[in-house]
């Protein structure tokens, strides 16, 4: 009796949920009028203060040009975003959502996208969105390999860069293999996050590209190949530096930011992290040693753009709209490039750019601890997302049972 | 029936009104999506699937044995040094010092602590700094598995140093309830040695006032994830850890199995209980032999000894712990194996002023109101027993207790549900009555026992002199009553301070207080802001306890005699 019941409140709500919500006016000025006096909630990731400044400098901005509220959603992972949007749902929330805009990386968005939680398209209705020249930047609509189909838009670009402490280190190792001679002879010193946190995923997915027979194989679906013959590599080499890592490879740290720690403790000598300018802000946020050093492995590391996105019942959608293509200005992405400001690249193509603006984009000085610009060329493309879920699920069922 | 009697009898349904709604909504959160109903992520049949696929998790079995084993150990551990040190120095001036010290240390939150202790002990911590390069001859840091170590060693004397003051507390507002002072007063006098005189003559009836907080003790550290993620291992970690890292899975189908996975935790809690439980049988029945025996003083130095140096070993683990963050919260860069942070800087704490004093205004607000919510509905419940002569129903406790025992990441999720299904808009109303949900029952627990203790005789002779129901209530009872309460007000408030999750998601995030501003922040890794808002998160609370041991002095200056 009480299955029934729930099962018809719940089939009342998912009727409820196809209910449509409001238009949106069509062309900009008049969104951009709509969007005047709203407030607009955007959760991010709110674990460095120099992005929570980047943020609260945005609000005062909107504010001033065009009357919207920016209040920043400060969260501890987006997890918590993605939730409240599921519940919202859940209850038949389909116009008066609680979030507005989200900082996203790509397994949330797939999943979201997957699951009909985002609001678009709407990249391409953002005057701004031409400047990445998508045509020529194929990774503006691609995140995870995964098309964004314009349900997201670009904010930044983020690279795997490696960092150490040049008092205790002379010459990094610049590729797997030497990673693992250098380990052997350092035992200790070097570690990955915790798989699946984000960037210790991209550590296997890096070595996997490295080490794998034909790398080619990663950028096709996971299942149309044998998985075990394709990583077995990768597993091998695991096995093998596992013994010489921190701990020997029986914990882990938790995040990036707590390998970060790890470094400024003194504990590691060698480490990586996904944002390219992190290493040169963190040493002047005295949370790394100032002989701090970056480098990109020689066959060029993984690389990505991150984005924001709209739930799908977002209540200040006109607002969240304004909010996405102001940061797309190069007044917002040259600031953000800034490495005293943030230090996070411009996902805005130079070449779309007038003189004038393309000159805000200079770098004032060289911080010895950034990466050279030119080293961010190396990209790598990521794999087909099935792979990040098989090496996941793998590394668990090899490593995780203590 | 006068006003009074109406209005009082009324309470406890309404508490549970109150509290109904949102534990089922919260439970048919959990319970649902365990069995496979989750229309929003396309779930719509009921299946076993999800614990299928728990069952065969990676690890699983270490996990429940790590909830299991790490919850009863520092239970049992934080009891026996709040025995052994009530034991070897009630009355002395040790214990009075204890006393002072008492508050700021109940204060401090449970990942603060966590954090302090994981950098004094760490290899690269302090104590490690202290003795190098002098002593041991190292220049970098020596890879040893401590905090995180497997069997979660770090993780039980993490727990013990929260648990500890909490329990004592607990012990310190139910001593005169129990006549312990008469008690031991008699043990003395026939020659019994103080630690023995105390746990043959005061524990028995000491332990069925703290009861319902050592239950919560083993509810919390069995299922807590903030100071398991920081001070337990990886791989595997607790069963809590594994509950919230599936939750915050991108990948959503994760979620039905993060599902059960919350039920089966809420069993783990409940088999932890009735583990304890069992436990007390035997205790009781082993030790009836003992406390009859007439020995006066064996093992008395021995407890002694082992008391003061538990005791110690304690409070100098919480203050170093404590220090250490004092000392991050100025550092500038503190490499290896320096001992003292040099140059200081006050920058870290002049970024958080200029952000902090919004996050302050509703820290406080929220706090108050919920704890005032709650003491009120708690007084009524219990005042509502005695004119009743019976406890609440075992059921309606049961409601009561169930905020505490159900993982919060799997319970909010249904409320958050509720909230959006009911329209309440997401703002400082939610978050305020969110919040009440997990005050609640800490000032219930705290209060109940004191409360049921309080001899009804006073009531008897006050009504046998002619004074109404509300004359005894507010002239008599509650004034006897005034020390308990506070305490169980200021552990409220503590509660309200600490919450993250469901201020966050209650309050759709537009909320900031103190705590999810330290959360987010400790989210990105640096120690120094991790430190500053830690010791602000603490600073709160620590007034909160000052108030409550300072107020009734000054509430009863005409009835001085009632104060402990």
């Amino acid at each position: 009796m009480s299955t029934r019941l729930a099962s018809l409140a719940l089939s009342l709500i998912l009727v409820a949920s196809t209910a449509q919500a409001a238009p949106l006016p069509g062309d900009w000025p008049t969104l951009v009028d709509q969007a005047r006096g709203q407030t607009v909630y955007w959760n991010a990731w709110g674990g460095d203060p120099a992005v929570n400044r980047y943020i609260g400098w945005v609000g005062e901005r909107l504010e001033e040009a065009h009357d919207i509220e920016v209040v920043h959603v400060k969260l501890d992972d987006t997890a918590a975003a993605v939730s409240r949007v599921i519940a919202e749902k859940s209850a038949g929330n389909v116009d008066d959502g609680a979030i507005d805009l989200i900082w996203i990386n790509g397994e949330n968005f797939a999943a979201m996208k997957r699951n009909g939680l985002l609001f678009g398209p709407f990249a391409e209705r953002l005057p701004h969105f031409a400047l990445t020249a998508p045509k020529e930047n194929p990774e503006m609509l691609t995140d995870f390999t995964l098309p964004t189909e314009g349900y997201e838009s670009p904010w930044g670009k983020a690279q795997l860069t490696f960092y150490y402490d040049s008092a205790r280190l002379e010459q990094p190792p610049t590729d797997m293999v030497a990673l693992l001679d250098w380990a052997k002879a350092h035992p200790g010193r070097f570690t990955y996050p915790l798989v699946p946190d984000f960037l210790g995923s991209t550590f296997l997915k890096q070595a996997l590209i490295e080490l794998a027979e034909d790398p080619a194989v990663l950028a096709e679906p996971a299942e149309t190949h044998d998985i075990a013959a394709v990583t077995a590599p990768l597993w091998n080499y695991l096995d093998a530096l596992h013994p010489h890592l921190w701990r020997e490879g029986r914990h882990f740290p938790r995040s990036g930011p707590e390998l970060k720690q790890l470094m400024g403790d003194g504990e590691l000598s060698l480490a990586f992290t996904f944002n390219p300018s992190e290493p040169a802000a963190a040493v002047a946020a005295y949370q790394l040693p100032p002989s701090t050093r970056s480098y990109v492995l020689d066959g060029g590391t993984l690389g990505n753009v991150h984005f924001v996105a709209i739930p799908f019942n977002a209540r200040h959608k006109a607002g969240a709209l304004v909010l996405a293509n102001f940061l797309l200005s190069p007044e917002a992405q040259a600031r953000k490039q800034d490495i005293d400001v943030w230090g996070d690249p411009t996902v805005l193509d130079m070449d779309r750019l007038d003189a004038e603006a393309r000159a805000r984009f200079q770098d004032a000085e060289d911080n010895p601890a950034r990466l050279p610009p030119e080293a961010l060329e190396k990209l790598l493309p990521e794999p087909h997302p099935s792979w990040m879920q098989a090496l996941e699920a793998m590394w668990l069922e090899r490593y995780a049972r203590g | 029936m006068s006003g009074f009697t109406l209005g009082i009898r009324l309470v406890p349904r309404l508490t549970l009104l109150l509290l109904v709604l949102p534990v089922a909504a919260g439970l048919i959160g959990v319970v649902a999506p365990a069995f496979g109903w989750l229309p929003a992520l396309g779930g719509e049949t009921w299946t076993l699937a999800p614990w299928q696929a728990l069952w065969q998790a990676p690890g699983l079995a270490d996990m429940l044995r790590l909830s299991l084993v790490t919850g009863l150990a520092s239970t049992l551990a934080a009891l026996t040094i709040v025995v052994l040190f009530l034991g070897a120095f009630i009355e002395t001036r040790l214990f009075r010092v204890v006393r002072r010290l008492l508050s700021p240390l109940l204060a401090v939150p449970h990942a603060a602590a966590a954090i302090g202790l994981a950098f004094l002990l760490a290899p690269s911590g302090l104590a490690s700094r202290l003795v190098s390069p002098w002593l041991t001859g190292w220049t970098q840091p020596p890879d040893y598995l401590f905090p995180g170590d497997p069997a979660g060693v770090a993780l039980i004397a993490g727990l013990v140093l929260k648990e500890v003051p909490f329990l004592l507390l607990m012990s310190l507002a139910a001593l005169p309830q129990c006549q312990a002072r008469e008690r031991l007063m008699v043990a003395r006098s026939l020659g019994y040695g103080p630690v023995t005189a105390f746990t043959k003559a005061v524990l028995p009836g000491l332990y069925p006032l703290i009861r319902l907080p050592v239950y919560a003790v083993i509810a919390f550290a069995t299922s807590t994830v903030e100071v398991a993620l920081i001070l337990g291992p990886s791989t595997p970690p607790t069963l809590a850890v594994a509950v919230v890292r599936w939750l915050g899975d991108p990948d959503l189908t994760r979620r039905f199995l993060a599902s059960a996975a919350a039920l089966l935790q809420l069993g783990v809690t409940a088999l932890a209980l009735l583990a304890w439980w069992g436990a007390e049988h035997l205790v009781r029945r082993l030790v009836a032999g003992w406390l009859v025996d007439g020995g006066r003083r064996r093992g008395e130095i021995t407890g002694r000894l082992v008391g003061a140096a538990l005791t110690w070993l304690s409070i100098g683990l919480l203050g170093a712990s404590l220090a250490g963050l004092l000392l991050w919260s100025l550092a500038a860069y503190w490499p290896f194996p320096a001992a003292w942070p040099s140059p200081m800087t006050l920058r870290t704490w002049r970024e958080a002023a200029d952000t902090a004093m919004g996050p302050l205004g509703h820290t406080a607000s929220i706090g108050l109101v919920a704890t005032a919510l709650s003491v009120l509905l708690v007084v009524g419940c219990l005042e509502a027993e005695t004119l009743r002569y019976r406890p609440l129903r075992p059921g309606a406790q049961l409601i009561l207790y169930l905020p505490l025992l159900v993982p919060p990441v799997a319970f909010l999720y249904g409320l958050v549900q509720l909230q959006a299904q009911l329209g309440l808009a997401a703002g400082w109303w939610a978050v305020t009555l969110g919040h009440s949900l997990f005050v609640l029952p800490y000032v219930f627990l705290s209060l109940a026992e004191s409360y049921r203790r309080l001899d009804p005789r006073w009531g008897q002779v006050a009504a046998s002199l002619g004074a109404s129901r509300a004359t005894t209530f507010w002239r008599v009872r509650l004034p006897m009553l005034v020390v308990p309460i506070a305490v169980a007000a200021a552990v409220g408030f503590a509660v309200s301070v600490g919450q993250y999750l469901p201020t966050l998601l209650l309050g759709a995030g537009r909320l900031a207080t103190l705590t999810t501003e330290a959360v987010s922040l400790a989210s990105g890794g640096d120690r120094r802001l991790t430190a500053v808002y830690a010791l602000g998160q603490l600073a709160l609370p620590a007034l909160g306890f000052l108030l409550a041991l300072g107020l009734p002095r000054f509430l009863l200056r005409h009835r001085r005699l009632l104060l402990p």
